[in-house]
């Protein structure tokens, strides 16, 4: 679950007010909204990249709000996707397993399933640089979940791809949650998006999230 | 626009050529045969080899802080940074010999003022400004984007530099460490200065050019300045052959 209660945070001419948020366990949540409203300043402050200047963040009924973004065990995609330029696809998808002790035959064994799970086995070689949208943003979303984190939030995960593209990832992120069960948090302006995917809906405006009809 | 930019061109190319021009083979080998410039040759080697590593060693940290974090008198700090780049050499030098008057530099003077340890810190005070200056606009090209999820993927501040974001920096290390090795060949005021001028001892290639000189040698002059010029040109070479290779990978 998500919870934000109370939150507030003022910069320059961006404010969040007595924001409050809550996402049930093993939901599908999108949140939509215009350019500049907030959607990613929100996802920073539940990643942990952003701090607030009041309220309280809770996640999976743990408080997060003082917590470190490597404590919070969230994945976290970013619209541009951030892919390391100097990893491969296989160094990606290892990546956060690296930082845990685990032992080289455990991460070995769990990028392999991911590399399968995502249909990546053929690109474990490959520099970002070379891939195509698609399999950049499936590159992206593994190693956001090789940690097997129990919330994902994916910031315009689906931006930028063509329509078969976008068929595609939509049916991937429904096969993501289906076999996760895990909380989702996505992040889009497209209405056609959110309709398809989401449980339920939310619209971020003028510095409050309230549900949509 | 052209003309201006192709006589600058054509000056610079008139100028390496012109010191062919006057010098000649046999001058070139006597003078490269000399114990003293062979030493000259070997102490320039090893100086700037060292002062373009302790650049690179304090380069790196303070380019990533000026880069990306700001602070209360941080454009006080950048004016410092820059002092040495628009310090006359000279000054650099007779700085540097003051300094080692006060305690606690005093207390190493008579190990490093006039001696080898002088014209490695006299290279590295200006070596290391235009490291720093190179390793901050190399950051500054790093999206911080980078950084934020490799900190939700479990990253502390320092992984996610050394895992994330210092080797997308190797390119910017490679200029960087080209500048400072280039920047210390080629320094003279403040060595001559603070490391002397002694034969044997703390003669480096520019100063074997002004023995050269005072000795009326202008051919020997002028061979040590070829040799100069070669070795600028070989690592210019080398740097730009190892970033073509990184490109390409």
């Amino acid at each position: 679950m998500i919870k934000l209660d109370q939150i507030e945070l003022h910069q320059g001419d961006f404010h969040l007010q007595q924001l409050c948020l809550d996402i049930p366990k093993g939901c599908y949540a999108v949140l939509m909204g215009k350019s500049g409203c907030g959607k990613t300043t929100l996802l920073e402050i539940l990643a942990g990249l952003r701090p607030v200047q009041a309220g309280s963040i809770w996640l999976d009924h743990q408080e997060v709000t003082h917590l470190k973004p490597a404590a919070r065990q969230l994945g976290y995609v970013p619209q541009d996707r951030a892919l390391f330029p100097t990893m491969r696809v296989g160094e990606q998808l290892g990546f956060s397993l690296r930082l845990r002790p685990f032992s080289k035959e455990e991460i070995s064994k769990r990028v392999n399933e991911m590399a399968r799970w995502l249909n990546l086995e053929h690109l474990m070689e490959r520099l970002p640089q070379s891939l195509s949208g698609g399999e950049a943003q499936r590159v992206a979303l593994g190693r956001a979940l090789a940690s097997r984190p129990g919330i994902l939030c994916l910031d315009e995960p689906l931006s930028g791809l063509d329509q078969d593209l976008h068929d595609e990832a939509c049916s991937l992120l429904e096969s993501i949650h289906q076999e996760t069960g895990m909380t989702i948090l996505h992040v889009t302006h497209s209405r056609h998006e959110a309709d398809r995917l989401a449980d339920r809906l939310w619209v971020i405006d003028e510095g409050q999230v309230r549900p949509s009809a | 626009m052209v003309v201006l930019g192709g006589f600058y061109v054509v000056m610079i190319l008139l100028m390496v050529l012109a010191d062919f021009a006057y010098t000649d083979l046999e001058s070139l080998k006597r003078t490269l045969s000399e114990p003293e410039i062979q030493y000259s040759l070997k102490l320039s080697l090893l100086s700037c080899t060292l002062s373009t590593l302790m650049s690179l060693v304090v380069a790196v940290p303070i380019g990533y802080i000026m880069s990306r974090f700001t602070f209360r008198g941080q454009s006080v700090v950048d004016a410092i940074l820059d002092i040495p780049i628009v310090l006359p050499p000279l000054v650099v030098g007779i700085s540097l010999l003051v300094l080692f008057n006060y305690p606690p530099f005093h207390w190493l003077s008579r190990w490093v003022v006039f001696e080898v340890p002088a014209v490695v810190l006299a290279q590295f005070m200006v070596a290391c400004a235009f490291a720093v200056r190179t390793m901050r606009v190399s950051f500054d090209q790093i999206p911080v984007r980078f950084e934020q999820v490799a900190l939700t993927l479990g990253c502390n501040r320092s992984q996610a530099f050394w895992l994330v974001v210092f080797p997308q920096s190797r390119r910017g290390l490679l200029a960087a460490g080209t500048l400072a090795w280039a920047r210390s060949l080629g320094e003279f005021g403040p060595i001559l200065v603070f490391a002397g001028s002694t034969r044997m001892r703390t003669e480096v290639l520019p100063t074997s050019v002004y023995l050269e000189m005072q000795s009326g040698d202008l051919k020997g002059m002028l061979s040590v300045s070829i040799l100069m010029i070669a070795l600028s040109a070989a690592v210019l070479i080398l740097a730009r052959a190892l970033g073509m290779q990184r490109i390409n990978a």
